[in-house]
């Protein structure tokens, strides 16, 4: 049942899943029609905090609420100023008390959605805490594999990248493993984090091994600061041991398509090849992002309708 | 001469449990037998049911005093210790200023007088200012009142600098109490590394963190041929170490804490901030190791780590909440239920490790009933079961992860040189 607030797929069920996934084909279909407009949200207010720079989870979330006739707020905070200003309580408090009805949040730190849902009669949406969760990122990967094969059982999803960092790594395992996919992870030492295996998730030992037979290829953006960090040594070296190209993609399967959460970076994750290829659904992957994002506010504002936290 | 009688309580020994009375004159044990008169004019405890401790003591404390007074305070963290049965802490020198000085051991010395519930020894720092650039002044401090020297918090990173604390407060007769945390390997993590952290997605602290260090002080105590105590081991690991150390006959000796023998990091994805602790809760191995290490006296002593902290600092972000617990109320409860109805110690076992242990190790008064010994006694009712409320908290911290656990063990009076200093 999908509640309150969408903080995670770790504690989603598959039902919440293909009910979110059912409402967004609908949701799809306006979004290819010329006039966008849905009145289902006409007089909700959806209000994006975001700690972290984004262009396309908070744009796409905006679209998504203005399509349904939602009206929107945008702010910005940086990260410096949660530890300087006022607390995220605070901002909760002070965004409710303007009767906002959807709270989506993007936030630096694991678990900071879950303190504000604590605090606040508006509905809480998880746009990506930490190294936690991005559950609508993965919700639209899944629309997107959805549509090319029909479901998930006996799908091998490889994803590859920085796993350790990855919010969409985790969010695609906790759902996909429920959905009855596979899934395969690859990633140098330093950036698979301890334990996932015991998540559902396969680990891999080589690039071929991850790639094989996969009907889906994901990669995750490296972030250039992991190499700062001494993660790894350098791009060059790491799209060479742990980037895939065109040859290696001759591992997966003959119809397996291409993902990424974007932004990518060209040659590094994926050579300029995969990602321009036909098989490539990185742009249809934005597109979705909207329609399951209008479908999963369509859902929890219709929830506040009938629910005693509606006022 | 002030004169207190216990009657007919079961009075917990070194080597065993026996129901006698205990008279008390002035601030020392004057006679311990069956079947004693209350002298006329004695204060009578009825002590049928419950079970005498020698005081409980704790060292490892934080009471914020001076420059946190809005965390805690000597007066309350005092009030919140003899609550817990405890007659005598040792508090760490994390304070602002930091008790880097003659002067601020003797400012809390003079308070925990002035105060006058339980028995305040201050810590010094190791190093000035906590920095780990330049000793300390040991001498100083230790006739100023000092105890101890560690620089709880901020461990001490260059191994030099902890080599010449160690030959150098020996000559005073100081051990260094060791906060074994490799900041390198920390690198910003908050909870234990494993599968709980990456469930959460919260930046884990490896073992390694811990254990590095702990080795470290374990072959600079065995080669200097000095003493050196382990603060709160949290792992497995650091279990085994010390084990083996010991073995060789290596000067150390270690504490633990409640929490890392009661708890795991299960916890800490429900992103409760009153589950931040450093060193981090660890794993269901952990666990059992630090049992079995305090069963067999590997880990010599339970201590508090009592960190409270405001309200404000704990609802907050999980990264930026404040590490600690405020544990002084809730360790013995936690203590008996956990390790003496779970089978691990005795009851001379139990106060052993939270009383005549931690004596020893600081050479400290109290720590067994004994005639002529300091009147520093606890009464607790075993039987007696509740559940944990911060809301009962008389420390001002109130950050436990514990509310809601149902515990045995309900301390009662609380007794500091044979004044009454806490009864229910």
């Amino acid at each position: 049942m999908i509640g309150k607030d969408f903080l995670g797929l770790c504690d989603a069920t598959a039902e919440d899943i293909v009910t979110i996934l059912d409402t967004a084909v609908g949701m799809k279909r306006l979004l290819t029609q010329n006039l966008k407009k849905l009145p289902h949200l006409q007089g909700r207010t959806v209000t994006t905090l975001f700690y972290e720079n984004s262009t396309r989870t908070r744009c796409s979330f905006e679209l998504a609420a203005k399509y349904l006739g939602a009206g929107t707020v945008n702010i910005s905070a940086s990260s410096s100023s949660v530890q300087k200003g006022e607390t995220l309580i605070d901002t909760g408090y002070t965004l409710d008390a303007m009767k906002n009805d959807i709270i989506v949040i993007r936030h630096p730190m694991g678990g900071a959605p879950h303190l504000l849902a604590k605090h606040v009669r508006a509905s809480v949406v998880n746009g990506g805490d930490g190294m936690n969760e991005h559950p609508t990122q993965a919700l639209l990967d899944f629309y997107t594999m959805r549509e090319k094969f029909g479901g998930f059982r006996g799908l091998k999803v490889a994803i590859l990248g920085d796993i350790k960092h990855s919010r969409v790594a985790k969010s695609n395992l906790f759902g996909l493993t429920k959905l009855g996919a596979e899934v395969v992870l690859y990633a140098p030492a330093t950036l698979m984090p301890q334990g996932i295996g015991r998540m559902g998730a396969k680990i891999a030992r080589s690039r071929e091994e991850a790639l094989s037979g996969a009907n889906v290829v994901m990669g995750l953006r490296i972030q250039l600061e992991r190499m700062h960090g001494g993660l790894f040594p350098s791009l060059s070296e790491y799209a060479r041991y742990y980037g895939v190209s065109e040859e290696h993609l001759r591992f997966a399967d003959k119809d397996c398509i291409v993902m990424h959460p974007g932004p990518v970076n060209r040659g590094v994750e994926f050579t300029s090849g995969v990602i321009d290829a036909e098989n490539s659904k990185i742009t249809e992957q934005v597109l979705n992002g909207v329609a399951v994002r209008m479908a999963l506010l369509f859902l929890l504002c219709k929830n506040r309708q009938g629910g005693s936290g509606n006022e | 001469m002030n004169k207190l009688f216990i009657r007919g309580g079961t009075a917990v020994f070194p080597d065993r449990c026996e129901e006698c009375d205990i008279l008390v004159e002035g601030s020392t044990i004057a006679r311990i037998g069956r079947g004693l008169k209350a002298p006329a004019g004695a204060r009578v405890i009825e002590a049928q049911g419950l079970h005498v401790f020698p005081g409980l003591i704790d060292l490892h404390v934080h009471l914020r005093e001076p420059g946190f007074e809005y965390k805690e305070d000597i007066a309350s963290g005092s009030a919140a210790a003899v609550r817990g049965g405890f007659t005598q802490v040792c508090c760490m020198p994390n304070t602002d200023p930091v008790c880097d000085n003659a002067a601020v051991v003797g400012y809390i010395v003079a308070r925990g007088k002035e105060v006058g519930l339980c028995k305040v020894r201050p810590i010094g720092a190791i190093t000035r200012g906590e920095k780990g650039e330049q000793l300390a002044e040991m001498g100083k401090m230790k006739d100023a009142g000092a105890v101890a020297v560690s620089d709880d918090g901020r461990p001490v990173s260059d191994a030099r600098m902890m080599r010449l604390a160690m030959e150098y407060a020996s000559d005073f007769g100081l051990v260094c109490l060791s906060h074994c945390e490799d900041r390198s390997l920390v690198d910003g993590g908050v909870v234990n590394e494993g599968y709980n952290s990456t469930l959460a997605g919260l930046k884990g602290i490896p073992r390694a963190a811990e254990e590095i260090m702990l080795a470290r002080e374990i072959i600079l105590a065995e080669t200097l041929g000095k003493r050196v105590h382990i603060c709160h081991v949290s792992t497995k690991g650091g279990v085994q170490l010390l084990r083996e150390a010991k073995a060789r006959g290596v000067a150390v000796t270690a504490e633990t804490c409640p929490h890392y023998f009661t708890l795991t990091d299960d916890i800490v994805t429900s992103f409760d901030a009153n589950t931040k602790v450093n060193p981090p809760v660890r794993e269901a191995e952990d666990v059992a190791a630090i049992k079995a290490g305090l069963a067999d006296g590997t880990l010599d002593c339970i201590v508090t780590d009592h960190a409270p902290h405001h309200a404000d600092e704990k609802n907050v972000e999980y990264n930026l909440a404040a590490f600690g617990i405020s544990g002084i109320e809730t360790s013995f409860s936690l203590s008996y239920t956990a390790l003496v109805r779970g089978g691990v110690l005795t009851l001379p076992q139990l106060a052993d490790r939270m009383s005549a242990a931690p004596a020893r190790v600081l050479s400290l008064e109290g720590g067994t009933l004994c005639e002529g010994g300091a009147a520093d006694i606890m009464l607790a009712d075993l039987n007696e079961k509740y559940v944990i409320d911060s809301k009962d908290f008389v420390s001002k911290g109130k950050n436990t992860p514990f509310n809601g656990t149902e515990v045995y063990g309900r301390v009662k009076y609380t007794i500091v040189d044979g004044d009454i200093k806490f009864g229910l």
